[in-house]
């Protein structure tokens, strides 16, 4: 129960940052991936305000290592840099760049914006295909 | 369509993400990556309860953010595209393993080699695409 409020809770906070900070605004990311036209910085800005609080924390949190609650953290992230994380990046750059949305800004704005329905539904069947289509099962790893 | 250039809201903004990853990891031990988060919650039973509790969260603030804001969404921005996006964007952070929350918020918090080399190649992709579509093609506002 106490998860299900925490979890509700960062969620409030996630989806309330990506509306104040304008990340739901598809314009202004193809604005600031636009560096040689009508340049909008304000994207690195959000993720700078975001890093400023994480990159500490995350770093006290490592040293400690363990959650508040006693429990584990996850296991300190691969190091291999391989093609398949490469090249879905790029893919997800691409996706990224024609219409402006990633998954967290498109899925908060579901209500607010209809093009995001079918942005979304094109999403989970292109991660449906990418999981069945790759040689080995991929289960997300969040 | 010309943006305007918002600091002060794209900070506070950003810092709203960042504490709410910070809450996930501190607090659940979890990675806010959305991309994964939704997978899981679509494909795990596992943990589902908290994934979509948190997702439900991100849409119940940010409409209610708009309903107090008034802002207008985007409209007319044609479908085929749409979807040929959403479908890349499916398939990219699947075989990346991540998003712009995973890899570029949590990971490089985490000094992940791997979140950084993802994070510079979706920027360098979604960067070209722009240039490509905006300024070579012209095709896409």
């Amino acid at each position: 129960m106490r998860r299900t409020v925490l979890a509700l809770l960062a969620g409030l906070l996630f989806g309330l940052g990506l509306a104040v900070s304008g990340m739901t605004d598809p314009d202004k990311v193809l604005n600031f991936l636009d560096v040689s036209g009508r340049w909008d910085p304000s994207l690195a800005l959000v993720m700078g305000g975001a890093l400023a609080v994480t990159v500490p924390s995350f770093a006290w949190l490592r040293r400690r290592g363990r959650t508040f609650d006693g429990a584990a953290l996850p296991p300190p992230p691969a190091g291999r840099i391989d093609a398949r994380l490469l090249a879905g990046s790029i893919v997800f750059g691409i996706g990224w760049g024609i219409a402006g949305y990633c998954p967290g800004p498109a899925l908060a704005i579901l209500v607010h914006a209809r093009e995001a329905v079918a942005f979304v539904l094109a999403l989970v069947a292109g991660s449906q295909f990418a999981r069945l289509a790759m040689p080995r099962p991929l289960k997300a790893r969040t | 369509m010309p943006t305007a250039f918002t600091p002060v809201t794209a900070l506070i903004g950003g810092v709203l993400i960042g504490l709410a990853a910070l809450l996930l990891y501190a607090l659940l031990g979890r990675i806010a990556g959305i991309s994964g988060i939704l997978n899981n919650a679509i494909e795990t039973r596992d943990g589902r309860g908290w994934r979509i509790v948190f997702l439900l969260g991100m849409v119940v603030a940010a409409t209610a953010w708009f309903a107090f804001d008034g802002a207008v969404p985007r409209s007319g921005f044609p479908l085929p595209w749409l979807l040929a996006a959403g479908a890349l964007v499916g398939f990219g952070t699947r075989m990346g393993s991540g998003c712009t929350s995973g890899h570029g918020v949590c990971g490089l918090a985490r000094l992940s080699r791997r979140s950084l080399a993802a994070t510079l190649a979706f920027m360098g992709a979604g960067i070209a695409t722009v240039f490509v579509l905006r300024h070579v093609l012209g095709v896409l506002p």
